[in-house]
């Protein structure tokens, strides 16, 4: 085969530091909106009330069940067709936009998973001394519950965002330009899928690979103080 | 809202003759032989490496931990990828060619999703083989079982056992990661779903129709499983019928 | 008094049926001049015919076609300062896009086809592509026989695709299809010697081919598997509008103009990197010239 030519990368590091930071913005709205999402998702299914434990496991175990490139691009085009049904006005949402959608909403769901593991493992008894000390419910939760579960569950999450971060690379199936799309479209014209996608795999294994060390030293840390 | 619910498209032939039905059994026929296959490897060498990982031999653990560390870090469509455009290029240029014009490509994207798989499953077989009280080991040893008697007699039926629900839910897991092997050019559900919405344009029955066969296929594994689970429990061990969810 | 009442509801649901007809029924130039502005479809990479330049503005061949057609339409409705508003389209999109009056003219690159007459109208033919191959030059493949047992690309939702399909069986040859996710996807697999082949519209291969790194490894061979005219779309049952455009379109090419815009899009450097597609006028299309026709194919 034809030397490598690394002056792709180096030609083109510009279009794939946006792409790159797409993929980064993507994954921080995401975790934001999942975290928030899938804590209210965990409170319902441990709420007393059945309609709430009903709705709350329906969601989790729906896009737990389907795959994500299904979801990216079932979301990207159904999406226009339900604000079409609001504003009564054809609004197409492009694939970028889509995406910020379509992850916070699937990741609540695992994000949903954890944090109902990290509030079943605050004992019980701390809840009932919230209520002793004339907390309501979302005062209990909010100044009892929630902050250990988080610290409790904060490797995990961490975790789980890195899996998003990964994950977002699946945006290729609606042509949006993450750091892996931006890879792509650069190859499809350039024509050097070795020198790209070799370097692609490089850099997401070194982000990757350290932030999943940071994680590790913090679950020790954490187990620590605990 | 201007959409047309059309539920009988199902039944209209597409540009090759055949019916959309048709294509959507062909595409759940093909998801269902590419994730399989690639569980099998995934099962095989995620074991391999799971017990390498829990092994004495420094130079076996070591081994283990890279290959998770680099096959759990790299996203599975980079990996897919990588064999796809990347690894034929690094034969000689016969076999190179040869892996790119006539191996079939459900070889590699069972391959790739393998291999992807098995770093998970290594991890979820060390941490099965980990949680048995070390006793296990020192008992077998005592016995004059050698190393891997001690494996294969003492801890891994346990260790199974344990990660059992885990699996399930890798296994089940499997059949969703198989979608992004439409990407290197294999006929799956998820590309038949694509095709089709291209074609007819009919977004919301197809996505009832292909979501529900995604429910149906990991729930049929979660069922198998299931039995798998109830025929291998150790009674008054482990707590049973925890299932996979 | 049963019979009675059936007769009301029938004409009723009649009277009903009709209104909801003539709602629908009314034409695209009244519906320009109801709203004050033409809404152009465009395509955002289908180059040279529709696609945008560095300024992201919609630029192209059927877009210098489509502006006449504008223009006629503001003399037709004595609108001089009519607003034409642009939509970006795709080849999934465009079909229900022009359906639900969304777009008023799509101006990108659409084979005009019997099937598709049966839900939107063309104008007549201002261009003919042929289905041809791509090659790398050092595969050795030069003619159709050459792709026996081979792996072939295709992208989904195109006519090409189907053309493949419908082909492998008449013929003896047997290809292994290969789908790229779209043109460029394509053409990576005959690069990167994933497929012998991509089998596609040959202006789109010429284009991806002189857009390259290096024009000089590819080659288009093989015979034409078939001619597919393009056309500018139109909704279907609106013969009024139909006439207007055909009209404008069939002038250009009496005067001669369509011969400068097509000099100007396939055999000059073009934005936005200045490539020449350098792709001479075909035969097919000097005849579909001469006798304009909206004839599309089966």
């Amino acid at each position: 085969m034809e030397a490598f030519d690394f002056s792709v990368i180096s030609e083109n590091w510009r279009f794939l530091a946006e792409g790159l930071q797409y993929t980064v913005q993507v994954t921080v709205v995401a975790m934001v909106g999942g975290i928030v999402l899938g804590t209210l998702l965990a409170l319902m299914r441990l709420s007393s009330k059945k309609a709430l434990q009903l709705v709350a496991a329906a969601y989790v175990n729906f896009f737990r069940s389907i795959p994500l490139v299904q979801v990216i691009l079932a979301f990207f085009l159904i999406i226009p067709l339900v604000l079409q049904l609001i504003t009564g006005e054809l609004t197409p949402i492009g694939a970028e936009k889509s995406a910020y959608f379509t992850f916070a909403i699937f990741e609540a769901a695992y994000y949903s998973e954890i944090m109902r593991s990290g509030i079943q493992s605050v004992p019980r008894g701390q809840v009932g001394a919230g209520y002793a000390l004339g907390f309501t419910y979302a005062q209990t939760m909010r100044y009892v519950v929630l902050p250990q579960a988080f610290r409790n569950m904060l490797p995990v999450l961490l975790t789980q965002t890195i899996v998003l971060f990964q994950d977002i690379s699946l945006v290729y199936a609606i042509g949006a330009t993450d750091f892996f799309g931006a890879a792509d479209k650069i190859t499809q014209r350039d024509l050097r899928p070795v020198e790209m996608y070799t370097t692609v795999a490089v850099v997401y294994f070194v982000i990757c690979f350290l932030l999943s060390r940071l994680v590790k030293r913090l679950q020790a840390k954490v187990a620590i103080i605990r | 809202m201007n959409y047309h619910w059309n539920w009988m498209f199902f039944f209209q032939e597409g540009d090759d003759g055949l019916r959309y039905y048709e294509w959507i059994l062909s595409g759940m026929t093909w998801t269902t032989v590419v994730s399989l296959g690639g569980l099998a490897l995934a099962m095989a060498l995620g074991s391999v490496l799971g017990i390498m990982r829990t092994t004495p031999d420094r130079r076996l653990v070591a081994i283990g931990d890279i290959y998770v560390d680099i096959f759990r870090n790299v996203p599975l469509i980079v990996q897919l990828f990588m064999w796809f455009f990347v690894f034929p290029e690094f034969l000689p240029e016969k076999a190179g060619m040869w892996v790119k014009q006539e191996l079939p490509y459900y070889v590699t994207a069972i391959v790739g999703l393998g291999l992807y798989t098995a770093a998970r499953i290594a991890e979820q077989v060390k941490s099965g083989i980990n949680s048995l009280p070390r006793g296990q080991r020192n008992a077998g040893l005592a016995l004059g079982f050698t190393e891997w008697q001690t494996y294969r007699y003492v801890r891994l039926p346990m260790a199974y056992r344990i990660v059992l629900p885990a699996l399930t839910s890798e296994s089940m897991n499997i059949f969703k990661n198989s979608s992004v092997t439409y990407a290197v050019g294999i006929l799956e559900l998820y590309f038949q779903y694509k095709q089709i919405i291209e074609k007819t344009s009919q977004v919301l029955e197809i996505t009832i129709v292909v979501t529900l066969i995604y429910f149906t296929l990991a729930f049929t594994m979660n069922r198998i499983l299931a039995v798998v689970e109830k025929r291998t429990r150790v009674p008054g061990y482990i707590s049973g019928g925890q299932g996979g969810h | 008094m049963k019979t009675r009442s059936l007769l009301i509801a029938s004409t009723a649901v009649a009277a009903l049926c009709t209104l909801s007809q003539s709602a629908l029924a009314e034409t695209t130039l009244e519906k320009i001049k109801a709203s004050g502005a033409i809404v152009v479809g465009h395509r955002e990479s289908s180059v040279p015919f529709s696609y945008l330049d560095a300024d992201q503005k919609p630029i192209g061949y059927m877009m210098d076609i489509c502006a006449e057609i504008v223009d006629a339409v503001k003399g037709e409705l004595k609108l001089p300062s009519l607003q034409v508003k642009y939509q970006p389209v795709t080849s999934q999109n465009r079909i229900p896009l022009m359906q639900n009056g969304t777009i008023d003219l799509e101006c990108g690159s659409t084979t005009n086809s019997v099937a598709r007459q049966q839900q939107v109208a063309f104008s007549v033919t201002p261009f003919i592509t042929s289905v041809r191959m791509a090659v790398r030059k050092d595969s050795g493949v030069k003619d159709l026989g050459d792709l026996d047992g081979k792996p072939v690309a295709t992208t989904t939702g195109t006519t090409s695709d189907g053309l493949i399909k419908k082909n492998e069986r008449g013929k003896s040859i047997d290809v292994r299809n290969l789908y790229g996710k779209d043109h460029a996807d394509s053409f990576l697999m005959v690069a990167s010697g994933r497929a012998a082949a991509f089998v596609m519209d040959d202006i789109l291969l010429a284009g991806l081919i002189a857009s390259s790194k290096n024009p000089a490894d590819f080659a288009i061979v093989g015979p034409s598997l078939r001619d597919e005219p393009y056309g500018v779309m139109l909704r279907k049952d609106d013969p009024s509008f139909k006439a207007l455009v055909d009209k404008a379109v069939t002038a250009i090419m009496a005067s001669g103009e369509v011969e400068k815009l097509y000099n100007k899009w396939f055999m000059s450097p073009i934005p936005p990197r200045n490539v020449n597609l350098n792709f001479p006028m075909s035969a097919a299309l000097k005849e579909a010239i001469a006798h304009p026709t909206d004839k599309g194919v089966e």
